[in-house]
């Protein structure tokens, strides 16, 4: 079964206040998401990846999702329709 | 002022941060243990739906696999539960300053202070509980009481995710009824001394006359008397006090018998630089070196040696490892597992008196070493730098060290 945890690479801004944005994403097929907007930033756990981490919740092409920053300093996204 | 205390216990703490990694595995028993591949070990942590079963603790795998055919077992990520310990303490953290771990998944919170913005012990332990569902995705069992042995107890009381209290008005009739051996402190053997005198629950030994208990108990009854009366007053003690772990150990079966002295050298050496490694990583340094021993017909025996000097020097720990096994083993058999242990932990920064006959110049260059070392293998991989006496047998000196951390609470008394 493929897993619903994928993991991705992210470019992200840190501000001189301190904050960690992310900017955009690289999907499994090679192709780059810019991210427009972030909603909310919390951690939480992920029932459906399997995880935990800072959750920001991002619109992207108008469309929400989850961007999970676990603190192994890695980023990961549920898979979609999981 | 009455004191408010919280016990928080993650419930199946490793089963759990398992579960949650692995949702493939939702409803279905899961234990955390050993090394499933090569099928030895025993569980740590088995799951709800597992130790439903009547998987425990402390089983072999085989064992837990007759009793219950369809579990997963998984091996421990011990760096994993770290994390969401420390995650843990960081949800506490927002509560109180006074927190206590006790072992790796509870943790003591006095939360006296915070309750005149937070609300009382049981809102903020419903807080806490709420947010360790969404933030970590694991669940808790909280006890809040007055002192620190009832709280204990409250979260005991009932499994998983749930908040029992204790308060001062209702102890008496909530735990009393308990059995003796719920209390803290009260093992197999004083449940045992207890029974004898027809004491078999906790309001039973709170109504015995403490005279009689420390007559047969020592200084423990008296201790425990007033643990059941709730007389107990000690304070929760403030956060990082004291590392997590009460030792270091690496253990391993070679991929063939050994069978003389070199044999278990190379072993010892290998156990040796990854425990020193790994106390050097945490800065710690051990004060007690510990063997073990099994041989080809599973006896097996561990001693240890109290050190002159903290150390956490590779040569040191594997010379003292070397000789308590020459002073201890008389090859009788070939031996089939090794393990060495550092113990009775200090932190770097613990300081000591240097004697006339150790050379203290030895010692900080040795240290430089060890710290190069762990340098070039960082950055090029552990193979990249090895001792000459690994070269004697390269089967031998591939053995794989695998970690077994100890994370028992320390005592509770001497902190």
């Amino acid at each position: 079964m493929e897993s619903n945890k994928v993991y991705v690479d992210v470019t992200a801004e840190f501000s001189k206040e301190g904050v960690l944005t992310p900017k955009s994403f690289r999907w499994t097929d090679g192709s780059v998401y810019e991210i427009q907007r972030i909603k909310d930033i919390r951690r939480a756990a992920s029932l459906k990846a399997g995880g935990a981490g800072m959750r920001y919740t991002c619109i992207v092409d108008g469309r929400e999702s989850y961007l999970y920053y676990e603190d192994n300093n890695m980023w990961f996204m549920e898979r979609a329709g999981a | 002022m009455e004191r408010t205390i919280l016990h928080s216990d993650i419930n199946c703490c490793y089963a759990a941060i398992e579960h949650l990694h692995h949702p493939e595995l939702a409803g279905k028993p899961l234990a955390v243990g050993g090394d499933p591949e090569s099928r030895h070990g025993i569980v740590l942590t088995a799951d709800y739906i597992a130790k439903k079963y009547g998987v425990k603790t402390g089983m072999a795998l085989w064992q837990a696999k007759q009793v219950c055919p369809d579990i997963t077992f998984i091996s421990p990520r011990m760096d994993l539960y770290l994390r969401f310990s420390r995650m843990a303490h960081e949800v506490y953290s927002e509560y109180t300053d006074l927190q206590e771990p006790y072992g790796i998944d509870e943790c003591w919170l006095d939360v006296t202070a915070s309750s005149s913005i937070k609300g009382d012990g049981y809102t903020i332990a419903e807080e806490i509980s709420n947010r360790m569902k969404s933030e970590l995705g694991i669940t808790v069992s909280i006890g809040v009481s007055f002192n620190k042995i009832y709280a204990k107890l409250g979260s005991d009381y009932k499994k998983p995710d749930a908040i029992t209290t204790m308060y001062k008005d209702e102890f008496r009739e909530k735990a009393w009824k308990l059995p003796a051996s719920d209390l803290l402190y009260v093992g197999r053997s004083t449940s045992r001394k207890l029974s004898k005198l027809g004491i078999k629950t906790i309001g039973d030994l709170a109504k015995t006359d403490e005279s009689i208990l420390v007559n047969h108990l020592g200084k423990m009854g008296s201790v425990l008397w007033a643990f059941a009366n709730g007389y107990d007053e000690s304070p929760v003690r403030v956060e990082n006090t004291h590392a997590p772990i009460k030792s270091v150990g690496n253990s391993t079966t070679t991929p063939r018998d050994l069978e003389n002295d070199e044999d278990v050298k190379i072993v010892l050496y290998i156990l040796a630089e990854s425990v020193s490694a790994r106390l050097r990583e945490n800065g710690f340094r051990c004060r007690v070196v510990e063997i073990s021993v099994r041989d080809n017909e599973l006896f097996s025996f561990t001693r240890q040696k109290k050190l002159d000097h903290a150390t956490n020097i590779t040569g040191e720990i594997a010379a003292y490892a070397y000789q308590i096994f020459k002073a201890n083993y008389d090859w009788r058999k070939p031996i089939r597992s090794v393990g060495v242990r550092g113990a009775d932990l200090v932190t770097d920064n613990y300081w000591e008196q240097i004697d006339m006959f150790s050379s203290v110049e030895l010692r900080e260059k040795q240290m430089k070493v060890d710290v190069v070392v762990d340098d070039i293998r960082r950055r090029f991989g552990f193979y990249s730098i090895q001792r000459g006496l690994m070269y004697r047998d390269k089967a031998l000196s591939a053995v794989n060290a695998r970690e077994d951390h100890v994370v028992h609470p320390h005592g509770y008394f001497n902190q």
